[in-house]
């Protein structure tokens, strides 16, 4: 069970129809542990500047959770959260094990866009 | 142009020690912001036991560090997590610091506490290296390492004790330590060397990481010989203690050769108003528990500071 406040996801057949009911999806896959947790603070905090984003967790240890550990992209990762992003249902980034909020935006603005309202400097 | 929010003492870091701060200083009804630039929680949230906190028997970080976030708030601090610092002016009466979002808040009082972050070895392939091999946490990457073998790198007690229960897991560990002696507790060090599948590589550091998609060999550069010797390896953990996040605070307050903040017994930093505390201040000791004392000494001094500008204003 994870404890953010993220949308869980808890079933292959749940991951399947997020990507494919949205455009672009984020999904921190992972354990309550420290690497897991800032990512899915990240994902919070942005959740409402980034509208046009979906943001889900998965539960690493959970058996369904084999989908995003077999995908070809995490080949090679040693360390949680996978968090890996879907555009139009494919996978267009993934990471492995702790990020910063500028990495986690730097993604998702080269990938899907950064926020129409976004301020900056 | 935005408008800047007034408070009366806005605390830079969300840790222990800036939490405590909060609490405090909201407890005596001191307007404060909690700015932080990651999740709330600091260091504190990356341990998965604390059980040497007075108190409570044993707790898991991420849950105290929401007890403290809880009980800040409810005395009416105000918090902002996963923000981005663009500049901070401390040196007049009222100090203002602007986010990366164009907000700006202002306050006559400032608590630094920016804390710190895993030191890492700076070297070739660290980076391109890191989750695909090189883990800075045993607890979260260790079942990764089932049956493989795998380097550790430091010699503190933090070294010591993961390397130990890295065991669990990796069919060999070994401890490469620039020293020719650990800095460890005593005990750490004896059961460590008494572990059957521990190794170690003193006076020697790797100088290198090499491998095509994961880590598969590293270069151990011996400090004393220089000789550079090929090791082979499934991953390295690194567990080479803490720096402190003070970059955004050069030529502002007084650092140390070390980056860690100046301060007198008050938590006063050289700049009046300007209080820090946790582990970006110079000290010996970095402990939740000594975070969340000098939490409670900065945010005091804090409102004695207030207290007497007050006094001085009227």
């Amino acid at each position: 069970m994870l404890y953010t406040n993220l949308k869980h996801i808890e079933t292959a057949a749940q991951l399947e129809k997020a990507i494919s009911d949205n455009e672009n999806v984020m999904v921190v896959c992972g354990r309550m542990g420290p690497m897991c947790i800032p990512v899915y603070g990240i994902a919070e905090d942005i959740e409402d500047e980034y509208k046009h984003v979906q943001f889900f967790d998965m539960e690493f240890d959970n058996p369904e959770a084999v989908v995003i550990r077999r995908l070809p992209e995490v080949r090679g990762f040693m360390g949680i959260p996978f968090t890996i992003y879907y555009k139009n249902g494919k996978v267009v980034k993934a990471t492995s094990s702790i990020q910063t909020k500028e990495q986690v935006t730097t993604i998702l603005n080269k990938e899907f866009g950064a926020p129409a309202n976004k301020k900056t400097l | 142009m935005n408008e800047v929010q007034q408070y009366d003492a806005i605390v830079v870091g969300g840790g222990p020690a800036g939490l405590t701060a909060g609490i405090y200083l909201s407890r005596a009804r001191v307007k404060t912001l909690i700015l932080n630039e990651g999740t709330l929680g600091g260091q504190m949230i990356l341990t998965h036991e604390i059980a040497n906190y007075p108190g409570v028997e044993s707790i898991n970080g991420f849950q105290l560090a929401n007890i403290m976030k809880k009980q800040a708030k409810s005395f009416g601090c105000d918090l902002l997590a996963n923000i981005n610092i663009a500049s901070m002016s401390l040196g007049d009466d009222i100090k203002t610091i602007t986010l990366s979002d164009g907000k700006s808040f202002s306050a006559p009082a400032v608590i630094l506490s920016p804390g710190g972050r895993p030191r890492t070895l700076g070297v070739p392939g660290e980076g391109k290296f890191k989750g695909r091999g090189i883990s800075y946490c045993a607890t979260c990457d260790g079942d990764f390492f089932t049956d493989k073998e795998i380097v550790v790198v430091g010699g503190g007690n933090s070294a010591l004790e993961e390397a130990v229960s890295l065991t669990k897991y990796a069919s060999k560990v070994t401890i490469v330590h620039q020293f020719d002696h650990f800095q460890a507790f005593e005990h750490a060090i004896e059961e460590a060397k008494k572990h059957p599948k521990i190794s170690f590589i003193m006076e020697s550091t790797i100088s290198a990481f090499h491998g095509e998609n994961g880590l598969e060999s590293v270069d151990i550069l011996n400090l004393k010989t220089n000789a550079v010797t090929p090791f082979k390896t499934d991953g390295v953990f690194i567990f080479i203690g803490y720096v402190a996040n003070t970059e955004n605070l050069k030529g502002m307050v007084a650092l140390n050769d070390w980056g860690e903040i100046v301060v007198n017994s008050d938590l006063e930093t050289n700049l009046p108003g300007v209080f820090a505390a946790g582990d970006c201040i110079a000290k010996r000791y970095r402990q939740v528990t000594t975070a969340v004392g000098e939490g409670t000494v900065a945010a005091l001094a804090a409102s004695n500071y207030l207290h007497r500008r007050k006094q001085s204003h009227s």
